[in-house]
C-alpha cells in the first residue's frame, strides 16, 4: 500500500487521500491566456515515467492538500508538504 | 499460408511426432520499410496483419521492446462486447465484434470466440431505464440486445443473490448474446502469425529510443538494434506511449494508470456468461480452466509500478461477494496490472500527429482488448491511405481544442475521478 507521510497526521495510507494530479504546472490566471494554454493546462499531461510532483487531500484525516515527490516507476516518496508552503518549481 | 493449421495437419504432426515450425520468423531488422509500427501488441499485430492482407502494404515491420504477448494483450480480461451507445463508438465495436466473429477462420488460429453472452446488471429503475435506451440504440443499429426483467436474470443467472438482504438488489439486466470473451495470447499469436505470413517481420526484443526526422517529417526510428528507415511510422504502444510520443517532441492528452484482474482457484463450470455489476466497476467470467476472472476500477493515481494497490484487491472482492455471495470462501489465486494509457474523455486516439507521417493509436484506457481487430483494421486503411477511415474520424488527437470530447460515461475526466 502507497504511504503518504501527512506533515500533520503522520505516515497514513493512501486511501485515506484523495488525488489531485500534477502539481508542477501552474493554472493560467483567470481571463488570461490564449485557448491553447488553456487545452494545454486542462487536457495535456507530462505523464512522466520518474519523480511526479502532485497533488493530494487528506480528506480523512486533517483535510489539508499536500504537495508530494512520488517516483511514478517505483511509487516511492521522497517529500510531502502542505501545498501552501510547497514552493513552484 | 504454409504450415496451415487444420484436423488433419493435427493427426499427421500426432502420428510422425515431426515438431511444429516457428508460428513466425525471428526476423533481423532490414534497413528500411514502408511502414513501421512500434509495439507488437494485439493492436500492432493486427494493424500489420491488415496492411499486408486488406491493402497490399507487405514491406512492414512490427518492433516489440519484449517478447510477442508481453504487453496489454496478455494482461487483460478477455472480454469482447459492442454495446456502445455513443454515436460513434456504437459502429467501431460492433464493427469490431464482427471481425470477431470471423477472426479465427481469417487468422487460421482458434482465437477460442466463446461467444456466451455478456449481462450487465441494473440494481433500481432509473437504472434499468438507462439500460433499456442504451439497448434501443443498440438495436437501431442493428445490434442483438435484449432487455431482462429481474426473473428472466433470475433464470439465467440463478446464482446471484436475489435475497431481500441483498445489499444492492438486482432489477434487471441487459443483455447482448453475441458478447463473451476470446483466448487473449492466440489473438497476439494469431495475428502475429498471420502477418508473418504476408511477409510482415517481427521484430522482438528491439526497443525505440528515439526518432529519425527531418524537420517536422518522421523519417525512420532509433532502436536498440540499429537505425530503421520508416515511410509512415504508427506509435502503438498503450501504457509507454506518452514516453514515445516524447522522443517525437509530442505531449498527449495521456495519463499512465493501472487496472489490476485477478484469478480465483478453479471451481467447476458455474458462470457461463460475463457479469457486469451495476452498482460499481466490477465484472466477473469462469475461464476454460475453471478460475473465475475478475476486473475493477484504476488505482486512481498515475503510475508504471505494474503492480497493484491492496485497496483495490479489497474493493473487487466485496464487489463480488456482493453480487455473488456463495464465491466468499474462494481463494483468489493471483492477481497483476497492465499500464493503461487513460484519457481525458475516456476514448482513445487513432490518427495523425502533428509530425507528417508519424500516426497514433493510444489512449484505450479500458477498451483496448475488445477493440483489437476494428483497432487493426481501421488503423491499416488509415495509414495506408494517409487519411482516417470514417469509423474513427471522431478519435482526433486535438479534439478537446474544438470542445468535442468523445465521453461515454459522461464521467468527465476519469483519471481523478476515485
Amino acid at each position: 500500500m502507497l504511504i503518504i507521510p501527512c506533515p500533520h497526521c503522520g505516515a497514513r495510507d493512501y486511501t485515506e487521500f484523495r488525488y489531485g494530479g500534477d502539481a508542477s504546472r501552474p493554472r493560467p490566471a483567470h481571463g488570461t491566456g490564449s485557448m491553447d494554454e488553456w487545452h494545454d493546462y486542462v487536457f495535456v499531461f507530462d505523464n512522466p515515467k520518474g519523480m511526479h510532483r502532485e497533488y493530494w487531500q487528506h480528506v480523512q484525516g486533517c483535510r489539508q492538500w499536500l504537495v508530494v515527490e512520488r517516483n511514478t516507476a517505483t511509487n516511492e516518496l521522497s517529500s510531502a508538504r502542505l501545498a501552501r508552503e510547497a514552493t513552484r518549481p | 499460408m504454409k504450415h496451415r493449421y487444420s484436423a488433419a495437419a493435427l493427426a499427421r504432426h500426432a502420428l510422425t511426432g515431426k515438431p511444429w515450425p516457428r508460428a513466425w520468423r525471428a526476423a533481423t531488422p532490414k534497413p528500411d520499410y514502408d511502414v513501421v509500427i512500434i509495439g507488437g501488441g494485439g493492436h500492432g499485430l493486427a494493424t500489420a496483419y491488415y496492411l499486408a492482407a486488406n491493402h497490399g502494404i507487405k514491406r512492414v515491420a512490427v518492433l516489440e521492446r519484449a517478447y510477442i504477448g508481453s504487453g496489454n494483450v496478455g494482461r487483460n480480461t478477455t472480454i469482447v462486447r459492442s454495446n456502445y451507445m455513443m454515436p460513434g463508438n456504437t459502429e467501431f465495436f460492433e464493427h469490431s465484434m464482427k471481425l470477431w466473429e470471423g477472426l479465427s477462420h481469417e487468422l487460421n488460429f482458434n482465437v477460442m470466440l466463446s461467444q456466451r453472452g455478456q449481462v450487465v446488471l441494473a440494481h433500481g429503475p432509473s437504472q434499468f431505464d438507462v439500460l433499456a435506451r442504451r439497448g434501443n440504440i443498440m438495436r437501431l443499429n442493428g445490434i442483438d440486445a435484449e432487455l431482462l426483467e429481474r426473473d428472466e436474470v433470475k433464470a439465467l443467472l440463478p446464482y446471484l443473490d436475489y435475497s431481500a438482504e441483498s445489499r444492492f438488489p438486482i432489477f434487471g439486466g441487459l443483455l447482448q448474446r453475441r458478447a463473451g470473451t476470446a483466448r487473449h495470447d492466440a489473438v497476439a499469436w494469431g495475428y502475429a502469425r498471420a502477418a508473418d505470413d504476408h511477409g510482415v517481420d517481427i521484430i522482438e526484443n528491439c526497443e525505440v529510443i528515439g526518432f529519425e526526422r527531418n524537420q517536422d517529417r518522421i523519417t525512420g526510428v532509433r532502436t536498440t538494434r540499429g537505425a530503421i528507415g520508416a515511410g509512415r511510422t504508427l506509435i502503438s504502444v498503450a501504457g509507454h506511449t506518452s514516453q514515445v510520443a516524447a522522443m517525437a517532441g509530442l505531449r498527449l492528452p495521456v495519463e499512465s494508470h493501472l487496472l489490476q484482474a485477478f484469478v480465483t482457484e478453479a471451481i467447476k463450470p458455474l458462470v457461463d456468461h460475463v457479469i457486469s455489476f451495476g452498482a460499481e466497476l466490477f465484472y466477473l467470467s469462469q475461464s476454460d480452466k475453471g478460475g473465475l476472472v475478475f476486473g475493477g476500477h484504476i488505482d486512481g493515481f498515475n503510475t508504471y509500478t505494474q503492480r497493484g494497490q491492496f485497496h483495490k484487491v479489497q474493493n473487487v472482492a466485496e464487489c463480488a461477494v456482493a453480487v455473488m455471495p456463495s464465491i466468499s470462501r474462494l481463494r483468489l489465486l493471483r492477481h497483476w496490472a497492465g499500464i493503461q494509457d487513460m484519457t481525458p474523455d475516456g476514448s482513445p486516439f487513432m490518427g495523425r500527429t502533428p509530425l507528417a507521417n508519424l500516426w497514433l493509436n493510444g489512449g484505450w484506457c479500458y477498451q483496448g482488448f475488445k477493440a483489437t481487430p476494428a483497432a487493426g483494421w481501421c488503423m491499416a486503411h488509415t495509414v495506408a491511405h494517409g487519411e482516417e477511415h470514417p469509423l474513427v474520424r471522431h478519435l482526433s488527437l486535438d479534439r478537446f481544442k474544438s470542445g468535442n470530447g468523445h465521453d461515454e460515461h459522461a464521467h468527465g475526466n476519469w483519471t481523478y475521478k476515485q
